[in-house]
């Protein structure tokens, strides 16, 4: 199995979400699962193709330098479980 | 290379060095939204929604960041890339409210190119440019309000930073004070970066690496953030001598991410803030590739001012200054405009002497930047106008220049005002001349004797006499005639 | 005046006009059909107070006559549209009392050109989901029910509240987004019309995203028509998404000419796939049969990538949705659940928040864009994205349209899921490649499948050629003429 509990606590990890310990198993499973099925794409010949990112073939347009937006703490901050003085607050941070 | 080395118990070491600068680019709004760059805001109150990472919330980019890195990139004598893409690197962080951050991975919008960098001892030194691309740069956490908490504020969430990363090119800690230093002044020169380090307008990542002579690379650590030139002299030395005591110890250097702190004078391991760091950089999908033609890099090209490597060259051969003198002038792009200003009116090597000697001391004296000077360029200029022209010698100057910084008068309105104009009149000047050789018959005696060298105390008691008004060469020519006569 | 609740879109605004009803009576003849829904689970939240308030505009608006083109017409709004002041979940717990200060852009559209909002439509969450089980707010269910069969079906996702709504009469016709097939299969599963617009057509601006490069909003409604009036209100270019295309929105209704004469209409091959009942098959057919009848010309025409469609989306979606979903941390808003250190906080929330499947693809995303697998699985996935919408290219140098089943069965159970995802995520195989390659689609009902379900035929066509795509559509419902009515009706 490629994908294995391991490396799905690793995953879990770095997507920052915590997984219980007995749900580690199972995982593995459906996720080696999905992942197994995709490699058939090995069998797709993609020699000298570009990836395609995007389904628009323009290009980027630019926004003027304008402070059109912003100016308003209290919107931005509305939502937060626990904003504090139109602060975000997160459990204090040791760097 | 330099030929800077570290002692160390086994031998001499050498240091390499490579820099990443974040520059933040000067622009009235963020990188991909409307909201405002300024620096000191009330917490939030420079944030749209696209900031704060609202759901559905959008990134559209702002044309003047491109066209001030693209300037940057002409600066840096660096390669135009006309297509480049924006991709997202993900990690998690309480400053990060997208978890990721916009920013150009394998195609930066410039690639690379060099600088000549300006070394303390007059001499130059060219540092390759690896790439320049554009950025978001992070919120700001702040950890003393709250016993437990951290609170947040992403005013500067957003806001357009340039990447510059340089090659490790640097050897000393001197060389890589003075790439930063370059680096700020053509920055300010053109002005896509305000260069405010203490405002963190520009911050240092330096990668400082040891090894023995004529060995391969050794194992780097990365000092983050450092945001003064003075820090980053320091950084470097202390870093590179910890990582020779490591190794002489028997240890190896990691490859690692370290904090400064510049009031203990040592470097830390940050590896808490560091734990399992795979990017996943991907194309954003938000975003089109970023794309311009030839036509907009010559637009680009075409609003660039002199910049201070070819003002240097120009000064030396127009103004026959000398490398140091004119490296320190042009460091600044309003020291050398102040400095053009003042050379109109009189000599530039003299004009030179003025700037760099006498109103960078007060200056410094009175903690003012050039734009602060109470002396403007022009009235230094009159100033040296009037010694040029024999209307005040240069004892006097060096008095009324005083004066004018104190008080922000004009040099003619002084020496009118206090009658300091020179005494070129020979027939007044001969008068005192004759006073001083009839009242002194002894030393008069003493130089015909042959003591001339008491020409000197002559000179000075009919400057004294005249108020230091005379003429010094009149005073000295008259003296002569009557002394040796 | 026949019952408003089986009024189409055309007709009300022709009879809101003509004063024949009012926008008020309309929108109350909704309120209560809402109500009556309820057992379906379609809504997640019910406005029916500034429904009203809208209607009375509405009719002021009639009265003035400054009627717009969807002037007191009673929509739902799936649930990943951020309403201003209006809960908005995306059927996520992780979203808990979420309230955006700020209203899409396709919902600005619709409500600038009259529309009444009667509520947020049920989704699976984030999207993520071909059967609409995966919502926070509990699975919504299928009006249609199989014949001799009491059991309750999917109405197929994500878009499975919106398609319920509108096949039940709790709305006149609502918003969708499809992102791999999530407008079009529900429709197929509802027996309703559902158009997924080309890539750039509509903004994404204020929709909550899945995948980036793939979503695209779209109407679901009872006919093509209203699908043409609807995507009219909705489009537009918007300077606040850069994926958004600057060029004028066609009036889509009058593309509606019912004249398919000398259309050349592409049968791909791969979309015949093993084990697809006959009975859709056999709808396939009676589908190129009828559009031969109106003058269509009929291309056989090759996709050979079609099978690697699905799995390159299962790269590609979940990648940009691993990224998409960061933001939901627990700080700026919705759900927050505490923890000692911020990579607790962020841990708790997010395994508290989100469900199972949206963990799943995040962690399938995060896993496939992972230091040293990142050209193996995401690169090697757009590629494949590239030949798959070249395959599209070469197709229409041959043919304007192409006609395929819109999915491989019809409504399955509840109960009748499968266990594993990737028998689940083969729901979206005929409607996937569309999205890889940003062209539109749209689902028709055609027909019955043999225990009196709904089928749908899909008509694709090229990038901004909704019009082309709509004509064909409409020939096909006029041949149809697709008469059912699901078992449960709201009021
Ligand atoms: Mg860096
Ligand atoms: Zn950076």
């Amino acid at each position: 199995m490629a994908l294995d509990k391991e490396t799905v606590a690793k995953v879990a990890h770095l997507a920052r979400i915590k997984v219980p310990e007995d749900r580690l198993d199972s995982l593995a499973g459906e996720l080696d699962g999905i992942v197994n099925w995709v490699e058939q794409l090995g069998e797709v010949d993609v020699e000298g193709v570009a990836p395609m990112t995007s389904a628009v073939e323009t290009s980027l347009r630019w926004r003027e330098d304008k402070v059109d937006d912003g100016g308003y703490p209290e919107k931005v901050t509305a939502n937060a479980p626990d904003a504090q003085m139109n602060f975000y607050t997160t459990p204090k941070v040791v760097e | 290379m330099s030929d800077y080395r570290l002692k160390g118990e086994t031998g001499e070491w050498e240091v390499v060095i490579g820099l990443e600068v974040h520059a933040q680019v000067s622009s009235k709004a963020k990188l991909f939204s409307g909201a405002a760059t300024a620096f000191g805001a009330d917490p939030n109150a420079q944030v749209s929604l696209v900031d704060a990472a609202m759901p559905g919330m959008l990134p559209v980019i702002n044309g003047e960041c491109v066209r001030q890195a693209v300037r940057t990139g002409l600066a840096l004598n660096a390669a135009i890339n006309k297509q480049s893409v924006f991709a997202r690197k993900n990690y998690f962080y309480a400053d990060l409210p997208q978890g990721y951050q916009i920013s150009q991975y394998d195609q930066p919008v410039v690639g690379e190119g060099e600088v000549e960098v300006d070394l303390p001892d007059g001499t130059t030194k060219v540092v390759g440019i690896e790439r320049l691309h554009l950025e978001q740069d992070a919120g700001k956490s702040m950890h003393d309000q709250h016993p437990k908490k951290s609170f947040i504020d992403l005013n500067r969430s957003g806001v357009a930073l340039m990447e510059i990363v340089s090659k490790p090119d640097m050897g000393s800690p001197e060389e890589a004070a003075a790439y930063v230093s370059t680096l700020r002044s053509i920055l300010r020169y053109i002005g896509s970066c305000d260069g405010n380090m203490a405002e963190g307008s520009m911050r240092a990542d330096v990668n400082v690496s040891v090894r023995k002579p004529g060995e391969a690379l050794g194992t780097r650590a990365e000092l983050k953030n450092i945001n003064s030139v003075r820090f980053v002299r320091q950084a470097v030395e202390i870093e590179a001598l910890r990582q020779i005591a490591v190794i002489e110890g028997g240890g190896t250097v990691d490859q690692e991410t370290r904090l400064f702190d510049p009031s203990k004078g040592e470097t830390r391991s940050m590896r808490n803030k560091e734990e399992a760091h795979d990017y996943r950089y991907f194309p954003d999908p938000d975003l089109l590739p970023l794309e311009f033609d030839d036509a907009f890099v010559e637009e680009c090209r075409g609003t660039l001012p002199e910049l201070p490597a070819e003002k240097k060259k120009r000064f030396m051969e127009s103004y026959g200054l000398g490398a140091y003198d004119a490296a320190v002038l042009v460091a600044d792009w309003e020291i050398a405009n102040y400095f053009e200003e003042v050379a109109k009116h009189g000599d530039p090597k003299q004009a030179a002497n003025w700037v760099t000697v006498e109103l960078f001391g007060r200056l410094n004296k009175a903690d003012k930047t050039i734009l602060e000077s109470p002396v403007s360029a022009a009235s230094l200029g009159e100033l040296l106008g009037l010694m040029a022209d024999d209307t005040i010698s240069g004892k006097i100057a060096k008095d009324v220049f005083d004066e004018m910084f104190e008080t922000g008068k004009g040099a003619k309105e002084i020496v009118e005002a206090k009658g300091l104009k020179q005494i070129t009149d020979s027939g007044e000047i001969e008068a005192i001349v004759d006073k001083v050789v009839a009242d002194n018959p002894d030393q008069v005696e003493k130089y015909r004797g042959g003591k001339t060298g008491l020409i000197g105390w002559f000179v000075g008691q009919v400057m004294k006499a005249s108020q230091g008004k005379a003429n010094p060469k009149m005073v000295n020519d008259l003296l002569q005639k009557k002394l040796d006569g | 005046m026949s019952d408003p609740l089986d009024l189409t879109i055309a007709e009300a605004r022709d009879a809101l006009r003509a004063k024949k009803i009012s926008a008020v009576e309309l929108t109350d003849a909704y309120i209560k059909a809402v109500e009556a829904a309820r057992p379906l689970n379609c809504y997640i939240t019910e406005t029916a107070e500034q429904a009203r308030a809208r209607a009375e505009a509405s009719d002021k608006r009639i009265a003035d006559g400054k009627a717009g083109a969807m002037e007191g017409i009673p929509l739902g709004i799936k649930d990943l549209f951020c309403t201003e002041g209006v809960l908005t979940t995306a059927g996520s717990h992780i979203l808990d009392g979420f309230k955006p200060p700020y209203e899409s852009t396709v919902t600005r559209n619709l409500f600038d050109a009259g529309a009444v909002m009667l509520g947020k439509l049920n989704l699976d969450e984030f999207a993520m989901g071909s059967a609409n089980l995966t919502s926070h707010y509990g699975p919504v269910k299928n009006p249609w029910k199989r014949r001799d069969d009491d059991k309750d079906l999917v109405p197929g996702g994500s878009s499975g509240g919106s398609a319920a709504a509108v096949a039940a009469r709790a709305c006149l016709a609502a918003t969708g987004t499809d992102t791999g097939g999530s407008i079009r299969q529900p429709a197929a599963f509802t027996g309703i019309t559902g158009l997924k617009p080309t890539y750039g057509r509509c903004s994404r601006w204020g929709i909550v995203a899945f995948a980036s490069s793939l979503d695209q909003a779209g109407p679901m409604t009872r006919t093509v028509r209203d699908a043409a009036i609807m995507l009219g209100a909705m489009a537009g270019f918007d300077p606040k998404d850069s994926t958004s295309v600057d060029r004028p929105v066609p009036d889509y209704e009058a593309a509606l000419t019912g004249d398919i004469k000398g259309l050349k209409v592409g049968v791909p091959k791969e979309y015949r796939v093993d084990g697809m009942p006959a009975s859709i098959d056999r709808l396939w057919q009676q589908g190129i049969d009828w559009l031969k009848q109106q003058g269509a010309e009929i291309v056989d025409v090759s996709l050979p990538h079609t099978k690697y469609a699905l799995p390159a989306y299962y790269i590609v979606a979940p990648a940009e949705a691993s990224s998409n979903l960061a933001r939901y941390d627990g700080v700026r808003y919705g759900l927050r659940v505490e923890g000692e250190s911020l990579n607790e906080l962020y841990e708790n929330t997010r395994g508290e928040g989100f469900g199972e499947e949206v963990k799943r693809r995040v962690l399938i995303g995060t896993y496939v864009l992972s230091a040293g697998y990142y050209d193996a699985y995401y690169l090697k996935a757009q590629k494949v994205r590239s030949r798959i919408a070249e395959d599209f290219r070469k197709a229409y140098e041959q043919v304007d349209v192409l006609l395929t089943p819109a999915t491989p069965s019809a409504a399955f159970g509840i109960d009748e899921e499968p266990s594993d995802p990737v028998q689940m995520y083969l729901n979206d195989v005929f409607t996937v490649p569309a999205n890889l390659a940003g062209l539109p689609g749209i689902s028709v009902p055609a027909g019955m499948d043999d225990q009196g379900l709904p089928l749908g035929l899909q008509i694709l066509g090229r990038a901004f050629d909704e019009e082309t795509v709509l004509r064909a559509a409409h020939a096909l419902e006029s041949a149809a003429g697709f008469t059912g009515r699901p078992q449960f009706r709201a009021g």
